[in-house]
């Protein structure tokens, strides 16, 4: 097989792991928020804003493993 | 109520935007299909998000219609000439005994005939000389920096008192207040922050008004230019650092309420967050903008994939719901960088002075 496609295949599977890890961060984290909204609805814009940042965290750590596979490709 | 007449608008315009992106794929297909070879969307799509020595506006191969931008090369003193000497690749430039060739866009020296000496993987490995051009990306930040300059300029000219009255400003001044109500004080606390509030607003909206421009067709993808956004991240771990108190540095060698052998061992751990609470930030907002990107230009490619024009009654609803979704993402990656920023700074100049130890 071509090294290349074997690369590219290995990063694709990385990029879904890393994805996986992030979708379960932020599933988790809505729910929480979710939770949190419904007990006090009138926090909704606080929680909104620490939720989108810890969002933001967990994401960012899932792109760290995206931003590898793409440089395995692209190399 | 919206108007009928807005509604109509908005359709004609997104629709006139994907065609600009459609015009722009299918010459690519065309040409390619001509060489008898297989359309690959991966280098149609990289070849439309990463950074170019000249704006490509339509066209493909020798019929490309561009403009040339500067290129200045640091090599036995600085050269400077036109891209379009290189005549999309196809020519080699002589300045001062030196030979120059383009291939992907990157510039290389050659010998007088042009040939290349090519790795294992038939990618050149000639010597690469120190490249300070003008590119597409370059140009766009220095037309967005303009643009800002010149709308922020009028809109403090245009306060009577405490009202706006220009109709722009009247639009912008809630993204302000926002950014000052939401994320500095919060962050920063009402000492503190007027003294950073003009590095967040900067931050804020050069970011957003780049992620905007990012979207239009053939406009270059600046924020998706992970140069771009290392600078920026930069900027922050900068800010963070110089500005950062004795109780920070204290937390970060020498955590002040845990156990003397823990201390040793969240030292490193502390200096390695200081570094990579940046680098994340470099990563986020390049990655976000490069995907979303990426995902556009998928759906845009499966039409020259399937090679029939019904595909695009599939493709161009899902590539216009997504450009919808980047707008959204465009605003939130602004309001995460800054906020993200505005956090750092707020941990690093807090007063720690409550804490008894």
């Amino acid at each position: 097989m071509d090294a290349n496609l074997i690369y590219a295949s290995l990063a694709a599977i990385g990029a879904g792991l890393s994805v996986i890890g992030a979708g379960l961060g932020i599933g988790k984290i809505g729910s929480s928020a979710m939770d949190a909204i419904a007990r006090q609805p009138e926090a909704s814009g606080k929680i909104q804003s620490a939720m989108i940042i810890a969002a933001a965290l967990v994401e960012g750590a899932a792109l760290f493993g995206v931003v590898t596979a793409l440089l395995t490709v692209f190399k | 109520m919206i108007p009928k007449r807005t509604i109509f608008f908005s359709i004609l315009l997104s629709l006139v935007c994907h065609w600009g992106y459609t015009k722009h794929e299918s010459q690519d297909a065309v040409v390619l299909g001509a060489d008898k070879e297989r359309f690959d969307p991966a280098k149609v799509i990289i070849e439309h998000i990463i950074d170019s020595h000249e704006w490509h506006l339509w066209g493909d191969g020798d019929k490309a219609v561009t403009i040339p931008l500067p290129v200045i090369l640091l090599d036995n003193g600085i050269q400077i000439f036109m891209s379009s000497e290189f005549a999309h690749g196809n020519k080699i430039v002589q300045r001062s005994g030196n030979f120059y060739k383009i291939f992907h866009d990157k510039i290389y020296k050659t010998n007088a005939s042009g040939d290349w000496t090519v790795d294992a993987l038939r990618n050149p490995i000639n010597k690469q000389p120190l490249d300070f051009s003008i590119t597409k990306s370059v140009v766009m930040i220095l037309l967005s920096a303009l643009l800002l300059c010149m709308i922020f300029f009028r809109m403090a000219r245009s306060y009577k008192g405490y009202s706006m009255t220009w109709q722009l400003g009247k639009i912008l001044e809630p993204l302000v207040l926002f950014v000052r109500n939401e994320v500095a004080i919060p962050n920063l606390g009402h000492e503190r922050y007027k003294r950073y509030l003009p590095l967040l607003l900067t931050i804020f909206f050069f970011i957003l008004i780049n992620n905007l421009l990012g979207l239009l067709p053939s406009a270059p993808n600046v924020t998706g230019n992970i140069s771009v956004t290392l600078v920026l991240a930069t900027t922050t771990f900068l800010v963070v650092n110089l500005s950062a108190n004795k109780a920070y540095w204290k937390h970060i060698f020498w955590m002040p309420g845990v156990p003397i052998p823990v201390r040793f061992l969240l030292a490193p751990i502390e200096l390695i967050g200081v570094f990579i609470r940046p680098l994340t930030l470099c990563i986020r907002l390049f990655a976000n903008m490069t995907a979303g990107h990426i995902v556009i230009l998928s759906f845009i490619c499966l039409i020259f994939m399937f090679k029939n024009i019904f595909t695009a009654g599939f493709s161009v609803p899902f590539a216009l719901f997504i450009s919808l979704l980047e707008v959204l993402v465009a605003f939130l990656q602004a309001f995460i960088f800054t906020a993200l920023s505005a956090l750092f700074i707020g941990i690093a100049v807090e007063d720690h002075e409550h804490e008894i130890r």
